[in-house]
């Protein structure tokens, strides 16, 4: 941080990202309906881009960038109408862009322009009229230097008429008028006249007012667009009339050189830190850029105090101070106000998933001509929040997902027309909350799951034996096995046997479920229920050999107090129990664990959990000690990884507890037993 | 820092020394971030004898090493009279389980002898040096040793 440029370029990537949402948005506006505003926006981010991008000397991002605003301008000026197909190529661009910003971010080699870049081009050579400052080597088709010969022989007979007249909004956001009039004199040769009439004496002047107009005479020939542009950013902040000069230069009056203009008293010391380009479409609301350090050290702290709380509120009760008295009000008081400021803090670390699913229709894009499949993207529920750090790992597993859609589900469009299908596959991807949890599904309207192949793979590959009997969800969740794929051949969009086990592994770790929702011809449905932050856990504490332990509420199905009837020896060291008929593999926690002295499961508690991929289990525990909500604390950082257990918590005593992890403890069930038939999935 | 362009150039040093059995022992200054009392610790499930668990630091989960324990000179029998020191290097922070704190000493670079040869494998992996004074021997433990050792890769995660 101690180079000051290093900075900028930072702010610059960063802004570049947002821009970047802001054209990608506005460009599938754009698809389904152009409209003015629309093409405005998305020619101011690719505009900012370009300017800010030359200012690093990021000249292949700054080229292409130009090729693509050219045309952007040329369809805001109705030069160039937003058919299907420009459409279509202005998002492959900004798809390039993207890869241009990222390469100049990363220092990697500039992507090629390709055909985009000669398509843009074509589409400005043929269109355009409106002059290229840069003259890009895109632009061959286009006689721009002999026009540039006509405007300085020209007698100065032909021009524009302009009246600016600033609004205080032009000098709320930062702009300079002698700026803009400075670029206009850029143009050619510029008369510039100040109408100070509206200017109130001294003691009624605002300083937040804007009173100043400037009636002006350009004298180039050059097309009225190019005028426009001059006052691009400024649009709606000023009244701006361009007519075009019929008659010579009469009577204007107070003609002033330019140097002269400069306001002395310009009310320009009113501007706000928001951007002029940036007062686009959905009217944004004032946000802050924090540190995300900051922001976790108020969680962290946040947490440290619920726990302070609830170990003060432990004493009391020890105390044997009745609720109802005065401290036992506070207390309570206390607890509901802290409940709040932990919800709004952890309010502070969401996002809405948008920033995930924005780069979907891209990656479908992508697949769509690799495939040479029909696919329409829908997002649903993109304003939906949730915490940044589980948007940030969600994307490759929404990847994955839609890239498998896409490849896997969706048939080819014959396929789908002979299956009297419309040829155009739909994958939706939607988001919504859903009792204190967000549901993420990704749909398609395919082939669905063809169980008959999944389980002939399966067998194939030794996953299960061949006379297996498996329910029809048993079979789904097949590819969820590692080292499955159902591709009948290998293809560099998806199956390379690395697919749905990496996926529902990181999801698993996001402490979130996957479910298969399959109709085999009419399609696939995978949902993901992800909580809505890392932070904190709903869990049930129990208590195995003496020590306490929290086990995720999420995994949990029932608990139960076995009989020892109820309990069965099956093979060496294992037990099954008897769940009201059906036979669930029994696990003694504590000896997994390595805890002493834990009670056996015939006379202590016995808690059904789901694991992933392994079915039910039945945890055996000594006793169950309450449930709560618990702030997770990693111990990763300063110890390392241990099988069984996901992380831990403190608890209201301020003692440490360790949290379970069901899935771990499996593979440690595993790992001792070490009979790959073990906990085979169970019926549920 | 690079505790050997130290001992070059003769800089003065700082170490908390401390006694775990009959040996004393030191610590680099700069690596010790507090001194508690024992408190019980959480146990850790499948850890090495010298692991004692993991106490709450104000919020942070430290795990507690036992120190004689991971010399190889057997567990400590704990009482309250115990001492935890914390230390961060390794960009970790852990809690060294020892018998008490003596002092703060200040040596040259060059009143650090190297390890004897015939010092016992598991400490010696440990130790940067001695430091011989009048009457007494103290070992000069590098922290960023221990606390590297500690967090090995786990056979654990890989299965």
């Amino acid at each position: 941080m101690t180079d000051p440029m290093e900075s900028i370029r930072q702010t610059y990537f960063q802004e570049c990202e947002e821009l970047l949402l802001a054209m990608e948005e506005g460009l599938l506006a754009l698809e389904s309906g152009a409209d003015g505003e629309t093409i405005n926006a998305v020619f101011r981010a690719v505009h900012s881009i370009k300017g800010s991008g030359g200012a690093f000397g990021f000249e292949a991002l700054v080229h292409f960038a130009h090729g693509f605003e050219t045309v952007m301008d040329l369809l805001r000026s109705g030069g160039l109408e937003a058919s299907g197909e420009v459409t279509a190529l202005l998002l492959r661009a900004g798809d390039l862009l993207a890869d241009h910003v990222a390469a100049a971010r990363d220092g990697g080699a500039a992507p090629e322009d390709g055909e985009v870049g000669a398509a843009l081009a074509a589409l400005a050579g043929v269109d355009s009229e409106a002059g290229a400052e840069f003259a890009p080597a895109d632009f061959e088709g286009l006689d721009f230097a002999p026009m540039q010969i006509v405007v300085e022989d020209a007698p100065p007979s032909q021009g524009w008429r302009i009246r600016f007249a600033p609004h205080a909004a032009l000098y709320a956001n930062a702009n300079e008028p002698a700026l803009l009039l400075r670029a206009l004199a850029g143009l050619g040769e510029l008369a510039v006249a100040a109408d100070l009439s509206t200017l109130p004496a001294l003691e009624a002047l605002s300083p937040q007012a804007a009173y100043f107009a400037w009636d002006m005479t350009l004298a180039a020939d050059v097309p009225r667009e190019a005028v426009e542009e001059v006052f691009e950013f400024v649009t709606g902040q000023c009244d701006l009339d361009i007519v075009p000069l019929a008659a010579p230069v009469g009577d204007m009056p107070q003609v002033v050189p330019l140097e002269q203009v400069v306001p002395q008293a310009a009310p320009e010391k009113t501007e706000k830190p928001d951007r002029p380009d940036k007062k686009d479409a959905d009217a944004a609301r004032p946000t802050i850029r924090v540190d995300l350090d900051k922001v976790d050290r108020l969680v962290n702290l946040v947490g440290e105090l619920v726990i302070t709380q609830a170990m003060l509120s432990q004493r009391v009760a020890e105390c044997k101070i009745p609720r109802a008295s005065s401290v036992g009000n506070g207390l309570a008081e206390l607890e509901h106000l802290l409940r709040e400021l932990q919800d709004s803090v952890m309010a502070i670390r969401t996002q809405p998933v948008k920033s995930v699913f924005q780069r979907m229709p891209r990656l479908v894009r992508e697949l769509a001509a690799q495939t040479a499949k029909k696919v329409h993207l829908v997002l649903e529920g993109e304003a939906t929040e949730v915490d940044k750090t589980v948007i940030e790992r969600l994307g490759e597993p929404l990847t994955h997902m839609i890239r498998n859609a896409v490849d896997h589900g969706l048939e080819g469009p014959e396929e789908r027309r002979a299956a009297g299908k419309p040829e155009e596959g739909t994958v939706t991807l939607s988001a919504e909350h859903r009792g204190g949890r967000i549901v993420i599904e990704v749909a398609d309207d395919g082939r669905g799951i063809d169980r008959a192949r999944v389980r002939q793979k399966a067998v194939e590959r030794g996953l299960i034996p061949a006379g297996a009997t498996l329910s029809d969800e048993e079979t789904d969740n097949l590819i969820f096995m590692p080292g499955f794929s159902t591709a009948k051949e290998v293809s560099n969009i998806s199956g390379r046997g690395v697919g749905m086990d990496v996926v529902r592994r990181n999801i698993v770790d996001l402490g979130g479920r996957i479910v298969i929702g399959n109709s085999p011809r009419q399609g696939s449905r995978f949902s993901l229920t992800l909580p809505l932050t890392l932070a904190v856990l709903d869990g049930m504490v129990v208590a195995i050999g003496g020590q306490t332990f929290v086990l995720p509420l999420t995994h949990i199905v029932e608990s139960l107090k076995p009989r020892a009837a109820d309990i069965q020896s099956f093979g060496r060291e294992r037990s099954l129990l008897n769940v009201r008929g059906a036979y669930v593999p029994l696990v003694m926690t504590g000896e997994i664990l390595n805890v002493p002295d834990a009670r056996p499961p015939s006379e202590g508690v016995v808690i059904l959990v789901e694991s992933q991929g392994t079915g039910r289990l039945a945890l055996a525990v000594d006793a169950i000690l309450g449930q709560r909500q618990v702030v997770i604390k990693s111990f990763e950082d300063n110890y390392r990884h241990i099988g069984g257990i996901a992380a831990a918590t403190i608890l209201g005593d301020g003692r440490v507890a360790l949290i379970l992890d069901v899935d771990g403890i499996v593979a440690r069930c595993r790992d001792r037993i070490a009979d790959p038939n073990d906990l085979q999935p169970t019926g549920t | 820092m690079d505790q050997r362009q130290d001992d070059i150039a003769g800089v003065r040093r700082q170490f908390i020394t401390f006694r775990s059995g009959a040996q004393e022992f030191g610590a680099d200054i700069m690596a010790i971030r507090e001194i508690r009392g024992w408190t019980e610790t959480t146990p850790l499930p499948h850890a090495p004898d010298y692991v004692r668990g993991v106490i709450n630091l104000r919020g942070v989960v430290l795990p507690v090493v036992d120190l004689k324990a991971r010399l190889g000179l057997g567990q400590t029998q704990t009482n309250p009279k115990h001492v935890i020191v914390v230390v961060q290097a390794e960009s970790r922070t852990i809690g060294l389980l020892v018998d008490a704190v003596s002092d703060i000493l200040t040596v040259t670079a060059g009143e650090i002898q190297p390890t004897p040869e015939l010092a016992r494998e598991t400490q010696s992996a440990f130790v940067e040096g001695i430091a011989v004074l009048s009457e007494r021997m103290v070992t000069i433990l590098g922290m960023d040793r221990l606390v590297g050792a500690l967090v090995g890769p786990d056979a654990a995660r890989a299965a």
